[in-house]
Formats: C-alpha cells, sequence, structure tokens
C-alpha cells in the first residue's frame, strides 16, 4: 500500500532525472570522444592539454578568482553592517532586488555608462583625469562582473551573521577580546559556511558566463563558458565544446567539495 | 565613537547607490529624445511608443510569459511530486541520492545545461523552437520547486496523517486534503521562483532556441550586441517596473509562510 503511493510520486521525479539531469551528462561525456566529422578519437583531450586552451583554462580560473575576491572583499561589511540596521530584511529585499532585473540589462547599462561619452568619461573628466577607454577593458569585465553577482555573495553571507548568536560576541567582549580579535576568532569562522556559499555560488558562473565576456570585454577574455559557446554554436565543433564542458563539470565539482559544508543535505 | 557610527552609513549608501545607479541610469535615458545614452536632449515618450508599435517585440514578449506561465505551472507538479518522492523515501540511502541529482541541475552553470540539452534534443530529433525551450524551462526548473517545497513537507507532523488515516481518510484524501493544503506556501514559493528563474533565463535558451523562435532575453543580447539603441532602455524601464511588481509579490507569499500557524493546522 504505501510502496504503490511511493511509487506514484516518484514516476515523473525519476523521469526528469533520467533524461534532464543523467542523460545530458553522460551526453556530453559521449560527445567529447568525437571530433568534428563524427569519428570516435581522443584528439580532443590532446589537444586541450595544448599550450592554447591551458592558457584559456588558466585565465579563466584567474578572472573568476579576482572576480569572487572583489566580490566577497565588497560583500561581507556590506551584510555585516545590514545585519545591524533596523529594518534588516527590508534592507536586504532592497540590495537583492537588482539581482531579479535581467542580467543583460545591467549589462546593456554599463554598455552606456563605460561607452567613450558615457557617464563614468564625464565623472573621470571632472576630476581632471581626462576620459579614456573603459569598455573593452579587463576592468570592465571585473567590475560588471562583481556588480553582478555582489548580492548572490551578500545574501549567503548575511544570512550566517543573522544566526550568529549575539551572546557569543558578549563573551568574547567580557573576556577582553577587541573587536579585532572577537571578528578574527569568533565571527568569521562561525560565518565561514556563509562565506563558502557565497563564493561557490559566485565562482562557478564566473568561469562560464559567455554573455558578459562578449558584451562588456568584447571578445577580449575568453572564459571557459565563451570557448564552450563558441564550439556549440559558433564552429559548431560539438565535440571540443563537449571537452570543454568536461573539464568546467570537473572543475565544478571540485569547487563543490572544496566549499562543502560540514552539514550535508537539504539547504 | 561618533565619528565611528558615519561610516557604515555611507558605505552602504553606497553600495546602494552603486546597486541602483546603472538601472536608472538606463530609465532615465529612455525618455531622452537625443537616441544615445550620453547625451540628454529633450524628453520624450517616442521610444515607449515605438515599443508599442512594434508587434515583433510583443509577440517575443508574449512568447516569454507563455514560456514562463507554462514551464513554472508544469516543473511546479513535478516538483511537488519529486519533494513528496524525496520526503518519503524509506532508506536514507535514497533520498540522498535524489537530492544530489536534485541539485546537479542548480549549481550546474547555464553554458553546460545549454550545451547538454542541445545534444540531447538533437539527439531526439526534435525541432529546436517553441518546445524545445519549454522543455529546457521545465527542466531547469523543477529543482527549485522541490527544494521550496521540501522543507514545508519535512516540517510537517506525521502524526497529522496517520489522524487522517484513523479517521479513515484514503491515501488520496491524504494527500490532497491534509498534504497539499499544508505545504501549499511552498507550492505558491516555487512556482513563483521557477517563474522568475524563466523569466531570467538567457545562456540555456540562447543554446537551445532554433531560428524561428526568441525569447525576449534573446533579443536583448542580440538588440545589445548591435550597441545601444533607446528601444531596449524604454523595454528594461517597463520591466523594472513588472519587476518590482512580482518581489512584492513574493515578499507577501514569504510574509505570510512565515507565520507560526497554531499547532500546524492552516486557519
Amino acid at each position: 500500500m504505501r510502496t504503490n503511493s511511493r511509487n506514484f510520486y516518484l514516476i515523473p521525479y525519476v523521469l526528469w532525472i533520467a533524461l534532464f539531469v543523467v542523460a545530458p551528462l553522460l551526453l556530453v561525456l559521449y560527445y567529447s570522444f568525437f571530433d568534428i566529422e563524427g569519428h570516435f578519437t581522443l584528439e580532443n583531450y590532446r589537444k586541450f592539454f595544448t599550450p592554447v586552451y591551458l592558457k584559456m583554462t588558466l585565465s579563466s580560473f584567474w578572472y573568476a578568482f579576482l572576480i569572487t575576491l572583489f566580490s566577497l572583499l565588497i560583500a561581507y561589511p556590506t551584510a555585516f553592517l545590514l545585519t545591524k540596521t533596523k529594518h534588516k530584511q527590508l534592507w536586504l529585499l532592497l540590495i537583492i532586488l537588482p539581482s531579479w532585473i535581467n542580467l543583460l540589462l545591467k549589462a546593456y547599462a554599463f554598455l552606456g555608462i563605460f561607452g567613450t561619452y558615457g557617464a563614468a568619461n564625464s565623472f573621470l573628466d571632472v576630476m581632471g583625469i581626462g576620459g579614456r577607454q573603459i569598455l573593452f577593458t579587463d576592468f570592465s569585465f571585473i567590475f560588471v562582473s562583481v556588480y553582478i553577482f555582489l548580492p548572490f555573495m551578500i545574501l549567503p553571507i548575511f544570512n550566517s551573521l543573522d544566526e550568529l548568536n549575539p551572546t557569543l560576541l558578549d563573551a568574547s567582549n567580557d573576556l577582553g577580546g577587541s573587536s579585532w580579535v572577537t571578528f578574527k576568532r569568533v565571527i568569521f569562522p562561525l560565518t565561514l559556511d556563509g562565506v563558502k556559499a557565497g563564493c561557490q555560488i559566485v565562482f562557478i558562473p564566473a568561469l562560464s558566463l559567455f554573455m558578459l565576456t562578449r558584451l562588456i570585454a568584447g571578445n577580449r577574455v575568453i572564459t571557459l563558458g565563451t570557448a564552450i559557446e563558441q564550439h556549440f554554436l559558433v564552429t559548431q565543433d560539438w565535440g571540443m565544446g563537449s571537452t570543454i564542458a568536461v573539464f568546467l563539470i570537473i572543475a565544478m565539482v571540485f569547487i563543490m567539495v572544496l566549499t562543502g559544508r560540514r552539514k550535508r543535505g537539504i539547504l | 565613537m561618533k565619528k565611528n557610527r558615519r561610516w557604515p552609513a555611507i558605505y552602504l549608501a553606497l553600495i546602494f547607490i552603486i546597486l541602483y545607479a546603472p538601472i536608472f541610469y538606463l530609465i532615465f535615458y529612455s525618455f531622452n529624445s537625443g537616441g544615445t545614452m550620453y547625451q540628454f536632449e529633450g524628453f520624450t515618450l517616442d521610444w515607449y511608443r515605438e515599443l508599442f508599435a512594434d508587434t515583433r517585440l510583443l509577440i517575443i514578449v508574449l512568447n516569454t510569459i507563455i514560456i514562463a506561465l507554462l514551464s513554472a505551472a508544469i516543473s511546479t507538479i513535478i516538483g511537488v511530486a519529486g519533494a513528496l518522492a524525496i520526503a518519503y523515501a524509506r532508506k536514507r540511502r535514497v533520498k540522498n541520492t535524489l537530492l544530489s541529482l536534485n541539485n546537479v541541475l542548480i549549481v550546474s552553470p547555464d553554458v553546460i545545461i545549454g550545451a547538454s540539452f542541445l545534444i540531447l534534443f538533437t539527439m531526439i530529433g526534435l525541432k529546436l523552437g517553441f518546445v524545445s525551450v519549454l522543455l529546457a524551462h521545465i527542466a531547469f526548473s523543477v529543482p527549485i520547486v522541490v527544494l521550496m517545497v521540501l522543507p514545508k513537507i519535512e516540517e510537517m507532523s506525521t502524526s497529522m496523517i496517520y489522524a487522517a488515516m484513523d479517521l479513515g481518510a484514503s491515501r488520496f484524501d491524504v494527500l490532497t486534503k491534509v498534504i497539499l493544503p499544508y505545504i501549499t506556501p511552498g507550492i505558491f514559493a516555487g512556482f513563483f521562483m521557477a517563474l522568475t528563474y524563466s523569466l531570467d533565463d538567457f545562456a540555456v535558451t540562447f543554446f537551445v532556441t532554433g531560428n524561428g523562435f526568441t525569447t525576449l532575453s534573446v533579443e536583448i543580447y542580440s538588440l545589445a550586441r548591435r550597441g545601444v539603441s533607446l528601444n531596449i532602455n524604454a523595454l528594461s524601464a517597463l520591466l523594472f517596473l513588472f519587476t518590482i511588481i512580482l518581489v512584492i509579490g513574493y515578499y507577501f507569499i514569504t510574509k505570510r509562510n512565515d507565520k507560526p500557524n497554531g499547532m500546524g493546522v492552516r486557519q
């Protein structure tokens, strides 16, 4: 009796898992062994370990690292200060709100702001530094990426700070800890889970967002995501694209293990 | 001490300004008669008029909304079934496996999802277009619905189910009269998240959409790649308004969720 009803729930869900989770991943792996003409080959993997692709992978990781680092450096104080405000849930909602706006529109806004005559250049002019090329540089790419990922970094850190038991801070104070010691020994270690979750949320997309590199970095920056998109939709070399995808998946699993929380399971 | 008080406020204000400036920059220039995003010449509503006269764009908007509503509805059904399957899985290992598989699509980068679905759909022989986009959106919305519904099921006390069964309710009655009403807030939250996932998605759609079918995000991308046109600004102003309405709606739904409701009985 029990088993029957359980099976009934399982059917659509397991079908979904088989068709859209397991099958696509296996297909990517399968395709990575074929060249553009459809012959079975390991050539794609050999190609991946040539300097061209290794350099791209490294630079992709480097950019993702920088983006994550800057997001964290900006987000942590923001989250910390947010927990101290009076209507913190409302303020948090306001911080999160921009992340609901379509990502492409935000990227598009920066086309205007960073453009040759845009607001950023006028501002530099007023400051006496003078206008310069901002769009299509590393700076613009990292700035826009940090801008886009900031709310996603703030949210988990805010949540873990919010859960922090305030009596621990009082205890640290009473025991003579300065505010820096309290932060280093009590607050930061206890909110590490939030920081890890935030880094995970930012780092993986930072490796793979291809529309930002296309729109903001003007094809100067090539991330793993850009390379996959290029191979699948432009050169139609699905084999090579799949090979890069396989490595991106490996990187993803690695990052998740690295930032994994001790408490496994549901959120 | 008084000096210290100031800095947090300034820092938070700065973050807020940076987060919102690009959005308002976009909206501001949507009223520019000059046609560029750097010189405000005069107030005009021409761009909005042009937007509403553009039937092709209106059809795209309609497509986007239909896809979002359909995919959210279907993924909610599959997701609720999935959450029930996970919650009532008796073996711990089955439960954990299902949960891990569930989370694969949440942490996977969009490019991987897009590329692997592209391979999947071509393998099956599905023509790229409305159906492929719809299937893809359903597929990546299911796990978030599961995650929104699952905690609601788990917090429900099992004694309620036993009570219903003792009172002679059939399995079906237990599901429709006890479980589903109890988890309704979770279902709504899941539906809402699925809706915003679908509306926001660009990368996956970009991969699995054919020539004939476009959603708003893809259209914005191709417009933005061609450079600045104030049509997009007008569009983004309208989308911003729409997003705010959605967020307010979501805020009230979650607010209702948080209300403690007695012994777990819905009033």
